[in-house]
């Protein structure tokens, strides 16, 4: 394998598995931005993952190449509300956030597994029929190099991805709806005094995050496994809580930890076919990017601090 | 209602909605919630050999229950006892298959390397805490991850590329003919006592030594012990390595008792994740540790039952746990509640 070679095959392969995380990490950001900690990232993507192959599965024959969006829009709605949960919890009742987000995985989770068991009267789903497809751009695809590295073969998932990245940035940092997400996460009884709904902003927060999360989820299923079962999202919502702390809890940081961290999976995963990279143990890509969040917390890697009153409920009048 | 009694409440009532709520779903999901608890509760009590099986279920649920108890009230949130009992579980399946030696010094070497083991993955965790004000909240679920994919690479190195260990030799086991007679041939095994041991062991650390009255002291305000001249980081330090000493002995009793060997897994145990619901069912303290990991043990282990004596899936069960998490962790407004009804009462 030329080296040209080994990087058109690695570079689109990395931005794959990057995708969901991108969408999961990035509704990390909002909701711990807004002094919630979501722990439960990995249970909303699991409930999204499962709402996207049971629309696909369900609707593919009337609603044809509209059905993965119809899945992925499905798979936001249900997250959205799956992430009430935590909100009502950890908010309004005043629960350990961190327990919440546990309970939130554990029941994401059983949930999920136990519908499968309950519609398909077995563990796992069928294969889908209409996984999200790959299309090569015109005219972009033809630059040299960088046409066939990012632009011929590539998922519509991931081009909404970057999207809602730069979206995502633009609405923390750049409008009253962001200062006010960030003014409640940083000192809420400031941003209360200055008539800022605190408990408000953060519902609105965590449920985007839950909406996000679905959507990573349904993407990760309807791109990688195209089925669901209890091992369909192992992992991939802790390696998006990884990629937001890693990204320093900034939406287009969070954007270049996902994708070097798709980049490591790829290379774990397909890490025998590529030259130089199987003499690597594949124990080593594996650890890297939770090794890697470690030391950037430690703050080996620049500092990374999280919003200052993440994790405390607000509790009004209270000093 | 004096607080004590709201503290018990708490738990039991978040049970009691957990149970409602799950036959709420058994019955829209259109099963029978009935036949679903009678299938729960034959397959934890329903012959000596259901018995058996359900101990030997509680027994790693005491220990992880132990760990994440002990690291929260020293005012630490061990998510990491899931890492720390993988790294036990292998420590102990090496120490007893690699080494010959007579069962009295083979067995308590086995059960020291499972919890040296999940103690220094602990101790990494407490270090970074301490050293580098890292939150060990995100520093265990990462170790988590790493704990596992090690402990499968090293498991395939070991084993030339199987995917499990040699079985160990029996001077290093837990297994009892006598447990399993007892029990109709059930998978008991003597790893309870040293359960039960450990249960006494953190009630005796935390109660009746000076350190212990440490760790305590730094868990409920970390300003006041460090003005009384004591070392915050240090405590930090040991409460963590003491907490995974615990999850690491937790994994011996699978690698000793019930397994006899580790194998390589695809994903989590669980164990470590349900010992947060144990110790929280608990309230932190070594008896209710045994309770929580009574009841929780129980449902899992009954569950198996429940897809056959029933035909409903044995999830519902975890829904069911999950959702007495919930109700434990939002114990604010149960409180509220309570003490709404007690106000009725007294202006009557």
């Amino acid at each position: 394998m030329s080296f040209l070679e080994m990087l058109y095959f690695i570079i689109p392969s990395a931005i794959l598995y990057a995708t969901p995380l991108i969408f999961t990490a990035i509704g990390g950001v909002f909701s711990e931005r807004s002094g919630v900690v979501n722990i439960g990232l990995e249970g909303l993507m699991i409930v999204g993952a499962f709402v996207g192959i049971f629309v696909n599965l369900e609707f593919a024959s009337t609603l044809g190449s509209a059905t993965i969006w119809v899945a992925m829009l499905a798979a936001i709605i249900v997250g959205g509300i799956f992430s009430l949960l935590h909100a009502v919890a950890s908010i309004s009742f005043r629960a350990d956030q961190t327990v919440s987000g546990v309970a939130i995985n554990l029941l994401g989770l059983a949930v999920s597994v136990f519908l499968v068991k309950l519609i398909y009267d077995k563990g796992q789903t069928d294969m889908i029929s209409q996984p999200i497809s790959r299309f090569s751009i015109p005219y972009l695809q033809d630059i040299p190099f960088f046409g066939p590295l990012l632009f011929r073969d590539v998922y519509s998932s991931s081009i909404l991805a970057f999207a809602v990245a730069i979206g995502a940035w633009f609405i923390i940092y750049k409008t009253p709806f962001g200062l006010r997400l960030r003014a409640v996460g940083e000192h809420p009884m400031a941003a209360d005094t200055m008539g800022v709904k605190v408990n408000k902003m953060r519902y609105i927060a965590v449920v985007i995050s839950g909406a996000l999360g679905g959507l990573g989820g349904a993407v990760y299923a309807q791109t990688i496994t195209h089925d669901f079962s209890h091992a369909t999202i192992a992992g991939q919502g802790f390696m998006a809580l990884a990629a937001m702390i890693f990204g320093k809890w900034h939406p287009i940081g969070a954007l270049g930890a996902a994708l070097f961290f798709g980049l490591a999976q790829t290379l774990s995963i397909a890490g025998g076919q590529i030259p130089y990279v199987q003499d690597i143990p594949a124990v080593y890509l594996q650890i890297l990017p939770y090794v890697l969040t470690i030391l950037a917390l430690a703050g080996f890697i620049g500092k990374a601090s999280a919003p200052k009153a993440s994790g405390q409920p607000y509790i009004k009048g209270k000093r | 209602m004096s607080n004590r009694v709201i503290n018990i409440l708490v738990p039991i009532i978040s049970i009691i909605i957990g149970l409602i709520v799950g036959a709420i779903v058994m019955l829209v999901s259109g099963y029978d919630p009935i036949q679903g608890y009678i299938a729960l509760w034959t397959g934890i009590f329903g012959d000596s050999y259901s018995i058996g099986n359900t101990i030997r279920q509680i027994t790693p649920y005491l220990l992880a229950g132990l760990a994440v108890a002990f690291a929260f009230r020293t005012g630490l949130f061990n998510i990491g006892v899931e890492g720390q009992l993988i790294l036990g579980w292998l420590a102990a399946a090496w120490v007893g298959y690699a080494f010959e030696l007579p069962k009295i010094i083979h067995l308590p070497l086995a059960l020291l390397a499972a919890a040296a083991a999940g103690a220094f993955w602990a101790f990494i965790a407490g270090f970074l805490k301490a050293k580098f004000k890292v939150h060990e909240v995100i520093a265990t679920i990462m170790l988590n991850y790493t704990a596992l994919y090690i402990a499968n690479a090293v498991i395939k190195k070991l084993s030339d590329g199987s995917f499990k260990t040699e079985r160990i030799h029996e001077t290093a086991s837990l297994r009892s003919p006598f447990l399993r007679e007892l029990t109709d041939n059930s998978s008991l095994h003597y790893g309870i006592i040293v359960a039960i041991i450990m249960v006494v062991v953190m009630w005796f650390i935390l109660e009746k030594t000076t350190r212990g009255y440490e760790l305590k002291a730094v868990g409920l305000n970390q300003h006041a012990a460090e003005y009384s001249g004591m070392s915050v980081n240090k405590n930090i330090i040991l409460a963590m390595t003491i907490s995974g000493m615990f999850a690491g002995l937790g994994g011996a009793m699978e690698a000793l008792g019930t397994f006899q060997n580790a194998s390589i897994k695809a994903g989590f145990t669980g164990i470590g994740f349900d010992g947060i619901a144990v110790a929280l069912l608990g309230a932190n303290t070594p008896l209710g540790v045994v309770f929580g990991a009574s009841l929780f043990g129980s449902l899992k282990y009954g569950a198996l039952n429940m897809p056959n004596a029933a035909g409903i899936p044995e999830e519902i069960v975890s829904i069911i746990i999950a959702l007495i998490i919930f109700f434990v962790a939002s114990g604010y407004i149960i409180r509220v509640v309570l003490q709404k009804l007690k106000k009725k009462k007294e202006g009557q």
